[in-house]
């Protein structure tokens, strides 16, 4: 079982740290991450495992969600079954 | 592995193209609650209900976090309730009304629909009591939802139930005037109803499902409508394909969303109703889909074509992306719903006799058309049984759910706000059928050969 976090926004230092730092607390797994930068512009898809996390999923989606709005940026937690459900046959 | 474009199509979707669940609707057989006893009757129901449903809403909340998907709606479908109050003989159904609403209150969803009576053939016991409850039901409840099957394709349509309803429907609307007529708009009158619709007002937890399921209804116009801005000079061919592609992903969320839903409340999934249900919210309007193919203005020529490939290829789309289909699955057109349909109505592009020809070809049927409130019962009536005759004889569901705005007249406007939207007062043909009305009886069922 995996989250996709995507988080969005304009750059600044320590994001991927902060953003590492939640799934660390909750004991979920990072596994994958794809980040990019263009001009001011911050764009991250982390994928962390969530099978042994030590909390529900709503705690990872509302930390995420706070974290999103204390650092100015829009983060979004999915569990990964909603994207392989719509795109997959 | 989900790849990035993937994950970011999605994300787009829900928040900028107003994809959604419409509604995750859990059905409940009352048939074990029958009881001669009125007040043992309701005790069981309200029990029943409160047992079976409470964990519905925190459930859909909890899916809804996780999968990031928002779920509009949670609500209720029961047995219908005629069946259950023909037992209390020579006492008024009202009282089942008010648990209904008392049992939906205490489990937190807005609506339930179910204060139903089947009578495509004739009334059985109850059922005339129960149809002319219904105003004083509609009007003494916030949650409760009515409807009432005055025909199929099977059995013809009971023209005496036409005439019946023609008068409920208004007196219905009278009863509420001091709400804007809402109560018309929780009662709907169709031809071929469906044992498993999750949709209001129309649900009802027909007598062959078992004795609690989940069926799920899904929504995306917003969707429909953006994929197809990015094909603005492809064939109608493509067009086609194209809607079947969108459909199949938003019909995939459908089902995940309720086979999880289903899973955690240990009752059976149902069935995914196919839609594409409107909101009053920009961006989330079937008119404009039409508008994207090609019409300056909804209703105008080509209508009736354009959303018969629509409704078609939504359909083609989602039937490979679930494995239970039903419901009433297609396309809908409710006005005072979609930011589309109003302003073609307001123009004077939309009228009610292109609204009835769209109905042949997509789901459901004149529904949420204010019309003028000097409207009489018996024209009421009539359209009521225009749009049976639709459904019965292509053998689908069809049903009207029109407010009369009492006091109002054409060029006036309704406004409820919130996802039932408001709408022009609409223009209806004065001419009378009071005479067919009156004769009452049934038109038989049609002929299924010598098609033409």
């Amino acid at each position: 079982m995996r989250a996709v976090i995507t988080v969005i926004g304009k750059d600044n230092v320590g994001i991927l740290a902060k953003v590492s730092g939640v799934c660390a607390n909750l004991n979920a797994n990072v596994t994958d991450v794809t980040q990019s930068v263009l001009d001011d512009m911050f764009a991250m898809i982390m994928l962390a495992d969530i099978t042994n996390m030590n909390a529900d999923f709503s705690v990872l989606s509302d930390t995420m969600t706070e974290l999103g709005k204390k650092l100015g940026l829009v983060i979004h937690t999915m569990h990964e079954d909603i994207f392989t459900a719509m795109h997959g046959i | 592995m989900v790849n990035t474009s993937d994950i970011l199509e999605t994300i787009r979707m829900i928040q900028d193209e107003n994809l959604d669940i419409r509604t995750i609707t859990m059905g409940i057989s009352l048939t074990d609650c029958i009881d001669s006893d009125i007040t043992k009757a309701n005790t069981k129901i309200y029990d029943k209900i409160c047992k079976k449903a409470e964990n519905l809403v925190f459930v859909g909340n909890t899916i809804e976090k996780e999968y990031g998907i928002p779920i509009i709606n949670k609500r209720l479908s029961i047995t219908p309730i005629s069946l259950i109050s023909a037992a209390c003989k020579g006492k008024s159904p009202v009282p089942f009304a008010k648990t209904m609403d008392r049992a939906a209150e205490t489990v937190g969803v807005n609506l339930i629909g179910g204060y139903t009576a089947l009578v495509q053939k004739g009334f059985s016991a109850g059922e005339y009591e129960l149809i002319e409850s219904i105003p004083e039901a509609l009007s003494e409840t916030s949650r409760v939802c009515s409807s009432v099957n005055i025909g199929s394709t099977k059995t013809g349509i009971n023209l005496d139930a036409c005439g019946l309803m023609g008068k409920i429907v208004k007196e219905t609307a009278e009863r509420t005037v001091s709400d804007k007529c809402f109560g018309a708009a929780k009662l709907v009158v169709f031809c071929n109803a469906v044992d498993d619709n999750p949709f209001m007002a129309g649900a009802f937890h027909g007598v062959g499902e078992p004795d609690c399921i989940i069926n799920v209804g899904v929504s995306g116009p917003g969707v429909v409508r953006s994929a197809l801005s990015r094909f603005k000079d492809a064939d109608i061919t493509e067009i086609a394909d194209v809607i079947k592609k969108t459909s199949y992903k938003i019909t995939r969320v459908g089902q995940l969303v309720g086979t999880v839903a289903a899973k955690r409340l240990g009752v059976p999934f149902g069935i995914v109703d196919l839609s594409l249900a409107p909101t009053p919210a920009i961006g989330d309007s079937v008119a404009h889909i039409l508008e994207e193919i090609g019409l300056e203005k909804c209703g105008c020529p080509g209508t009736t074509a354009a959303l018969a490939l629509l409704n078609d290829a939504v359909k083609k789309g989602g039937v490979m992306a679930c494995s239970k289909i039903g419901g009433l699955s297609g396309a809908f057109i409710p006005v005072s719903e979609d930011a589309g349909m109003i302003e073609a109505a307001e123009c004077g592009s939309l009228t009610i006799e292109k609204l009835e020809a769209m109905t042949a070809v997509c789901s459901v049927g004149i529904d949420m058309v204010i019309i003028p409130g000097d409207t009489t019962p018996e024209t009421i009536a009539a359209i009521i049984a225009d749009e049976a005759a639709i459904g019965m004889v292509n053998g689908k569901t069809t049903a009207v759910r029109i407010i009369p705005a009492i006091g109002m007249k054409p060029g006036d406007e309704l406004d409820w706000g919130g996802l039932f939207g408001k709408g022009p007062v609409m223009p209806v043909n004065t001419y009378s059928p009071a005479k067919f009305i009156s004769r009452g009886g049934l038109i038989p069922a049609p002929m299924h050969s010598l098609k033409n």
